[in-house]
């Protein structure tokens, strides 16, 4: 992905929305992955979610950073599927899995971490009501499965749901909260590795206190 | 844009170089006393003599490079404050719009700052904004926490936008008295109020006893209270006849307002951050807190300073 307008575009547009009108509040920044491969594994809210994670993450990395997201909804028309893969580099994941077609929903990422890329991954599979933790789909584990060594870093992040929620087009700039945990590694069966995952999420969230927002 | 480095008053450049020398003593200071401390505590006192090095430069040059930077500056430090403080406040779903037009109130009142149309710049935000707020509040129709939602975003305003204002206004007053010198008032006003900070942390530190507003700020007290407004009123009477209009008798008064001034502003946001149970309001500047930690005092001091100095010089 060594694309420069991706590049600009990261760098001169979106981190500085991100870092000068949004603001982040990083907890243990450090634990952070520098370098491939790697799954960032993350709650979701909203679109600023990638754009907030790709903007942590360093932008010497960025050739190799790729969100994953979903096909139906970014392949929706040659404009969007142009911007979805070549601007913001995202790895299509169809979510409706046709088995006649003899590919796995995941080849994009299993190719993608052979190339010892960094993985945006939102488990829970859609943005869903914001600033609520809905369960994460399996999909997480069968990547750690099959790549035993990666390490899977949680990020849980709070606040963006309140600056640009689902089907708002309107961004209203409130500082975020971001937790990142420890590295969690492949525990040798799916239904551990969730519990795991979902475990360190759910910790992450307790860090926090945030103000009331109904 | 015109660069005013070379135009910028040489007693605003000696004031400024002013400002480093003590920076670096500081940071010469902190190293030497560094045995004596635990690394945390170090690394907390470190990090505030960074962070001041980082808003020291961004001020001063956002001073000398033009006026305009000047007020585009501090428009960025009341949008940055505004919106700590609205991540930290409960607010409402239903709101977001609402917010969004509390946000916009920013460029426009900086922009009457700008223009030095004082009538605008004074009524804007205490009348308009408080008249059309609520209108956009009530066509999206929540009426549930209305009362709370409305008054929190504009004590928010008031706090964070007009009152910070009064700093970038200090800067075309010079319009209005042409022995004025904009930049002049805001290093006397900003350094005074900053200073105002530390004399009364340090007063109370070596001889405070009597607590003073104990349920809002335990740690503040007569001494540290006392101590400070006299130390700045004696250095306000010191440096106002170089850097403003003020004999030295008036820049005395001058000082008196920033040091009481100063600390209701400070404990004004204690109060809220206890009422918020958090301890800091962000963490933006590392080892002072958030923005509004750091400017707590000013939201007094800027139209307090600004009333005295237009009152008695700007007829």
């Amino acid at each position: 992905m060594n694309n420069p307008l991706r590049a600009l575009y990261f760098g001169l547009l979106i981190r500085p929305v991100v870092y000068l009108f949004l603001g982040m509040n990083v907890r243990n920044r450090e634990k952070l992955p520098t370098t491939g491969p790697v799954i960032l594994v993350a709650n979701h809210n909203s679109h600023l979610d990638t754009m907030v994670l790709m903007s942590l993450l360093p932008l010497k990395q960025l050739p190799i950073t790729r969100p994953v997201a979903a096909m139906d909804y970014f392949m929706k028309n040659k404009a969007l599927a142009w911007f979805a893969s070549r601007i913001i580099g995202i790895i299509p994941l169809q979510r409706k899995v046709r088995a006649e077609q003899g590919k796995h929903p995941l080849d994009g990422c299993f190719q993608a971490l052979e190339k010892n890329n960094i993985l945006i991954l939102f488990p829970e599979g859609s943005r869903g009501q914001p600033e609520k933790l809905s369960g994460f789909k399996s999909g997480i584990a069968h990547l750690a499965e099959r790549f035993p060594q990666v390490p899977v870093v949680p990020v849980f992040m709070h606040g963006l749901g309140k600056s640009l929620p689902k089907g708002e087009a309107l961004l209203v700039p409130f500082i975020c909260d971001i937790f990142v945990g420890d590295a969690l590694h492949w525990t040798g069966n799916r239904t551990s590795f969730l519990q795991t995952l979902d475990a360190s999420m759910e910790e992450l969230a307790a860090k926090g206190t945030f103000p009331a927002w109904d | 844009m015109k660069i005013m480095l070379l135009d910028t008053p040489p007693v605003v450049l000696w004031f400024l170089a002013g400002l480093y020398l003590i920076l670096i003593a500081a940071s010469i200071a902190i190293r030497i006393i560094r045995p004596k401390m635990d690394e945390p505590e170090y690394r907390e006192l470190y990090l505030r003599v960074r962070s001041w090095w980082i808003m020291i430069t961004i001020f001063s040059l956002a001073l000398v490079l033009s006026r305009r930077a000047s007020l585009v500056f501090f428009a960025l430090v009341s949008f940055l404050a505004l919106k700590e403080y609205f991540s930290i406040i409960p607010t409402r779903r239903a709101d977001r719009r609402v917010l969004f037009w509390a946000y916009l109130c920013i460029p426009i009142q900086y922009l009457f700052a700008a223009q030095g149309r004082y009538g605008m710049f004074l009524i804007f935000i205490p009348v308009y904004a408080f008249l059309l707020i609520p209108l956009r509040m009530i066509t999206i129709g929540e009426t549930k926490d209305y009362l709370r939602a409305i008054s929190t975003i504009h004590w928010g305003l008031m706090t964070t936008v007009f009152s910070i204002s009064h700093v970038a206004f200090l800067l075309v007053l010079s319009e209005h008295n042409t022995e004025i010198v904009g930049a002049g008032l805001v290093l006397y006003l900003a350094f005074l109020t900053q200073f105002n900070d530390v004399a009364q942390f340090i007063w109370g530190k070596t001889l405070g006893k009597r607590k003073i507003i104990p349920k809002v700020s335990p740690n503040k007290t007569w001494e540290g209270f006392l101590g400070g407004v006299a130390t700045t009123t004696l250095l306000g009477g010191l440096l106002g006849p170089f850097l403003t209009p003020m004999s030295w008798p008036m820049a005395l008064a001058a000082g008196a307002i920033i040091g009481v001034g100063g600390f209701i502003g400070d404990v004004t946001i204690s109060a809220l951050k206890r009422d918020l149970e958090i301890k800091d309001t962000g963490n933006m500047l590392p080892g002072h807190g958030g923005i509004l930690d750091r400017i707590d005092s000013l939201t007094y001091t800027a139209p307090l300073f600004f009333h005295f100095i237009f009152f008695f010089y700007c007829r």
